[in-house]
Formats: structure tokens, C-alpha cells, sequence
């Protein structure tokens, strides 16, 4: 019977040799990952349900990344932090990577690519919704709650409906305006919030596999804004490649069967599309950019798992070197590594870093900082009646802090030319 | 379990995402501690825009201000309720201040897979515009057996989705219990 990459995964998962779409069937977890804001109460669960001293099913695969709230004096934050620190401890986690030493990492669906737990094949469950952003690696990669990871914290394993796969497939050449997100945008005005509501979304078409893994992952971390359960990306030699030079753990590769049944099949060219945004409140409200192009903005951010990776900074480099900012633009770089890479990766014999600094952009330290708010002293955090340009995913109403604030989802390449103009404006006026 | 829901209905749009069920800034709050648990009941629903809280009329809120519960049991609302992320805050945050059950046209899949696996609130399907047809403050019944919802205000009884799969966790009470029932924490346990 022919099947889906992600049935495949699931009945690997499963041990089964083929699931149906719509079955229910328990999963082994390969990795479960958890972070600040929801590894306590977690943490809170599994004792409650296991004991206290119940220890958890495998150390080695439980990840924990804090990153939501770091550089905050919010006690209840540091707090949080605590817990995280004293449960790793008792459980003797070794991939735990605590705030204020050099293991800090940053935001965890990037970080997890860094170190090589993304490994093709496999089932990943994390208490983030975007932890969808690691199917780019041809595995399976999932948000739940805080109940589920704790079940799994101490079984291993997870109930899981088999999801029916959507595919969108995109052909030609990607131009040098257009990105991951433009086209993610794309897909989510024209199936919507609820568009792949607990299905899977493959990815698959020349022009993804032209895309680098950040690219990739920016791709599937949006499947979640559709509502998806996974977004997922076939393996080859980039995947590989990308994998290799960070683990030397094993893995399976799978494809979907060519006479595979999905619930939708979508086509884009991607020669003849154009940057998007999406304007507030809402992921699905899409437009082009030269439609909306004037609409004064308050502000401008280039940061978190979706935005803040060094291929996004490249793209906005390109369109800053040279250029001052007319609005605060907040740059944010997803992890550590990331941040010092702005300092060693250059565009046009300049570092990204001096490049920023020169055009007068403020560079933050690295977290998910001001893309969901967070607590009030966050750093580029939405005040009053902002308007904001933002490389993030999400713009629901008061998702960057204040509830009177408009958010405009875009690439970095848009983020950048708004930041220099202080209007919406298509990258194309710049490159 | 109960086998009737009762109380007030607070009518809600369509994509409410989780930011608004439980604004971010408040997630540093313990789930546990009594004294900070109040704190979700008092922010539940506080990030809705004000004119889309309480509809049809709009400015209603769903905690009253200096309040750490909500005088509205049942939350009525369009498709795609709980989309964004995956805080179990939201639901939670909902149950601490005093819902039962919502009843929506659609749900996002982690929201709905929280509530039932967490126990919070019971997650009822409509294939009818209920949030057109139902005005917030409307007295409303569920009967979970025949799966129906009575507004008895209006005096009219409309038929819900079965839960299906999940109404087994439902019953139970949330995913430990179902899998304690069931043996499949002793059995899974590598």
C-alpha cells in the first residue's frame, strides 16, 4: 500500500509496517523537548502522576531549551527557570541547557537543529506549537500540552491520530526577492487558519529543494498558522549534509510513495508570485506588498524560530548594508550561535553585525523575546498603537504585547526595506 | 462525571487563539500553587479585543474586573477556536475560571487534544452557527448523554457532534486516568 513520508514515520513509530489516515495509533517518541514557559508545570504533572521520585523514561531524549523569558528581571521567569534547573539536576538530563552558562542556547526549534537532534525518520514532540519547524528534516516534529509531554516524560509513548497529508508543490526558479516565508504566506491566504487543521503538509518541488535548511525549517514552522500538525520536507543530499556535520546518531530516510493518497494536492510557480504580507490580525490576511506599500510603520523585527536565523539576516543585510533604519528595528537573533555568527558571516566585505549597527538597528540578545510579548520589560515588545513589520509567525490580536497594536507578518528582505523607508515596501524597490 | 452542564453562555468569534484565551505575560504563573492559579481564572479571555468579547453586543468582559472567576459556564464560539500555541495555560486558565465546556464549530488540534488529555473542559463540536443564534448571558443546558445543548432561555434544543474517539478520555476524566483504566501506563513504561 502506498503511503505518505509522514504515515511511514508514523508506522516506524508504531511498529507497524502501515497506518491508514484517521487511525489512532501510540507512538514511540524519539525526543521530547520543553522550554521555560511550559517544562514546570510539566514537570508538575509527571510527579503528580508518577510519584516524586519517578524518574523519567529515557534522559538521554528528553531536551530542554529554555528560551521564552530570559532576559527579564519578571521573578515568576526566573523562577521558572529554577524549576527547569532542579528537575534536570534530580534527573541527571544531559541535554539541558541552562540560562547563564555557555550551554544556553536560545530558541529551541533552532537550537535543536544546531545540535543535531533532528535526525530524518524520527518523531519529535515538543510543548510549542512551532515545534513543527524541525519536519524540514524529513522527520515528524509536533506540539502538545503539558499533560501529553508529561505522559510521555514517563511512558515514552503518545496517542496520535494518523494525519492526512496535504502537498503543496512549488516549481521553477526561486527569485532573489521571494523567500521561505513569502511562500508559506502564500499557501496560508489561500487555505487559512484552519486550512490543514490536523493534517500534514508536505512540502516538496524545485524550489523548496533549492531552499537551505533555514529556509526549510522557516517552511514547515508556519504549517501550525494552517493549523496543520506537521509540516514535512523530503530528505536529500542538503538534508544530509546539514545532519551529518552535527550528529553521528543513525537514521531512516523515507519518501512519499509517488501513488500516495493526499487530501489536497496545491501548485505554485514560484517565478510568477510575489513578497507577501500578512496584514492584522490574522496569519490567513494576506496581501501583496505592493498593495499595502506606504502603510506607515512604528517599528520593525527581525528575530525568533521563523525569522531570526543567519540566512534571514543575510536576506536583510542585503537591503540594510549601506541604508540607516527610519524606525526602531529590533534585531534578535534566534540562538547564541546565530549571534555570533553576525559577528563572522559578511555581506559585501562587511560583518552582518556592522552592517546592522551602522544602519542604526538595535541588536538584542538571543530568545523568542517580543514575537509572543512576553513579560512587560521584554525587549521590542508592542506598545499602544504600534505598527509593526515583523519576520515572526504569528498576529493574532496582542500576540506582541499590546492588544491595540497591528502586526504585519513578512520576510526579512520586507522587514528590511520597511525599516529603511518606514512604510510597508516591496523588497524589489532595494534590490 | 455530571451528566448535565448548566449555566451562563459567553458568545466568542472565530479564530480565538490562545494568546487571547491567556495572554503570554501571564504564563510565569505557577499551575500549581493555589494563591497564583487564581491569577489564570482572572486573566482567562482577557486578551479579546473588548468589542468582540460577549457577543452579540460586544464589551463584555469574561472576568469582571477585580474578579477571579466568571459568571459564564459555557463559551460558545466560531471555527478554529484555540489556535496558536500550545499552552495548556488555555484551557486551563478557562476551567480555573469556572467554564465546563465549550461548544465551537472547529477547534485547533493541540487546544482540543489539551482539553480532553488535561480534563479542563469539555470540547463540543456544532455543525451550526451557535454564536449567531446564541446571545452571551442566554441560560443554556448540555445533556451529555443525549449530547444535546438546550438554550433555555430561547427555549430551543440544538444536537452536538459526538465526541467520538476521544469521549472515552473524556469520560475518564483526562488522558492518566484513561490510560490507568486501560493499562497502558504499566504496559508502555520502557
Amino acid at each position: 500500500m502506498a503511503q505518505t513520508i509522514t504515515q511511514k514515520i508514523f508506522a516506524r513509530a508504531a511498529n507497524r509496517k502501515f497506518v491508514d489516515a484517521g487511525e489512532s495509533v501510540w507512538l514511540n517518541v524519539d525526543v521530547l523537548l520543553t522550554h521555560d514557559v511550559c517544562g514546570p508545570p510539566t514537570f508538575d504533572i509527571f510527579k503528580h502522576e508518577f510519584g516524586t521520585d519517578a524518574k523519567v523514561w529515557n534522559p538521554e531524549k528528553v531536551v530542554v531549551l529554555p528560551d521564552h523569558y530570559i532576559f527579564t528581571e519578571n521573578e515568576h521567569a526566573h523562577r521558572n527557570i529554577d524549576l527547569l534547573r532542579q528537575f534536570a539536576a534530580k534527573q541527571g538530563l544531559p541535554n539541558y541547557y541552562d540560562v547563564g552558562t555557555d550551554r544556553y542556547r536560545g530558541v529551541c526549534h533552532v537550537a535543536l537543529a544546531e545540535e543535531g537532534f533532528n535526525l530524518p525518520g524520527t518523531v519529535l514532540f515538543g510543548t510549542d506549537s512551532h515545534t513543527c519547524t524541525s519536519g524540514a528534516f524529513g522527520m515528524f516534529g509536533s506540539g502538545i500540552g503539558n499533560t501529553d509531554a508529561a505522559f510521555i516524560l514517563g511512558t515514552g509513548k503518545l496517542w496520535e491520530k494518523v494525519p492526512e497529508s496535504m502537498k503543496f508543490t512549488f516549481e521553477g526558479q526561486m527569485p532573489e526577492y521571494l523567500t521561505a516565508k513569502d511562500l508559506i504566506l502564500q499557501i496560508l491566504g489561500d487555505i487559512g487558519t484552519d486550512g490543514a487543521t490536523y493534517r500534514a503538509m508536505e512540502f516538496d518541488g524545485e524550489a523548496v529543494y533549492s531552499l537551505p535548511m533555514d529556509e526549510r525549517m522557516t517552511l514547515c514552522n508556519m504549517a501550525i498558522e494552517a493549523g496543520g500538525m506537521n509540516g514535512i520536507i523530503g530528505v536529500d543530499a542538503v538534508t544530509e549534509a546539514f545532519v551529518k556535520a552535527r550528529t553521528s546518531k543513525p537514521y531512516e530516510v523515507f519518501a512519499s510513495d509517488p501513488d500516495a493518497t493526499y487530501h489536497s494536492m496545491y501548485r505554485y510557480q514560484v517565478d510568477k508570485m510575489e513578497p507577501v504580507v500578512a496584514m492584522p490580525h490574522s496569519p490567513d490576511n494576506r496581501a501583496t506588498v505592493r498593495s499595502v506599500a506606504g502603510t506607515p510603520i512604528t517599528k520593525s523585527y527581525i528575530g525568533s524560530c521563523t525569522g531570526g536565523k543567519l540566512t534571514d539576516f543575510m536576506l536583510a543585510a542585503k537591503i540594510l548594508k549601506g541604508r540607516k533604519v527610519a524606525v526602531t528595528t529590533n534585531i534578535v537573533p534566534a540562538t547564541v550561535l546565530v549571534a555570533s555568527q553576525l559577528a563572522t558571516e559578511s555581506y559585501e566585505g562587511e560583518t552582518l553585525r556592522k552592517i546592522f549597527e551602522d544602519a542604526g538597528c538595535s541588536i538584542a540578545l538571543p530568545s523568542c523575546a517580543a514575537c509572543l510579548g512576553g513579560p512587560a520589560d521584554t525587549v521590542g515588545r508592542s506598545v499602544d498603537n504600534d505598527v509593526v513589520v515583523s519576520t515572526t509567525n504569528r498576529n493574532f490580536p496582542g500576540r506582541m504585547g499590546s492588544k491595540h497594536a497591528g502586526v504585519y507578518l513578512a520576510s526579512p528582505l520586507t522587514a528590511a526595506a520597511s525599516a529603511v523607508t518606514g512604510k510597508l515596501t516591496d523588497p524589489r524597490d532595494f534590490l | 462525571m455530571e451528566t448535565i452542564i448548566q449555566g451562563k453562555a459567553y458568545v466568542l468569534g472565530k479564530n480565538i487563539d490562545t494568546d487571547q484565551i491567556i495572554p503570554a505575560e501571564h504564563l510565569v504563573y505557577s499551575l500549581s500553587d493555589p494563591e497564583e492559579v487564581k491569577m489564570y481564572g482572572k486573566y482567562a479571555l482577557s486578551g479579546v479585543p473588548p468589542e468582540q468579547g460577549g457577543l452579540p453586543e460586544g464589551d463584555v468582559p469574561f472576568v469582571q474586573e477585580g474578579s477571579y472567576d466568571s459568571p459564564y459556564t459555557i463559551i460558545i464560539a466560531g471555527p478554529n477556536f484555540g489556535c496558536g500555541s500550545s499552552r495548556e495555560h488555555a484551557p486551563f486558565a478557562l476551567q480555573v475560571a469556572g467554564a465546563k465546556a465549550i461548544v465551537a464549530e472547529s477547534y485547533a488540534r493541540i487546544f482540543y487534544r489539551n482539553c480532553v488529555d488535561g480534563g479542563f473542559v469539555i470540547p463540543y463540536e456544532t455543525l451550526q452557527q451557535l454564536n449567531k443564534m446564541i446571545l452571551t448571558g442566554d441560560e443554556l443546558s448540555i445533556d451529555i448523554k443525549a449530547n444535546t445543548l438546550t438554550n433555555l432561555t430561547q427555549n430551543v434544543t440544538y444536537q452536538l457532534k459526538p465526541l467520538g474517539d476521544v469521549a472515552n478520555i473524556v469520560q475518564a476524566g483526562g488522558i492518566f486516568e484513561y490510560a490507568r483504566k486501560n493499562d497502558l501506563m504499566a504496559s508502555s513504561q520502557a
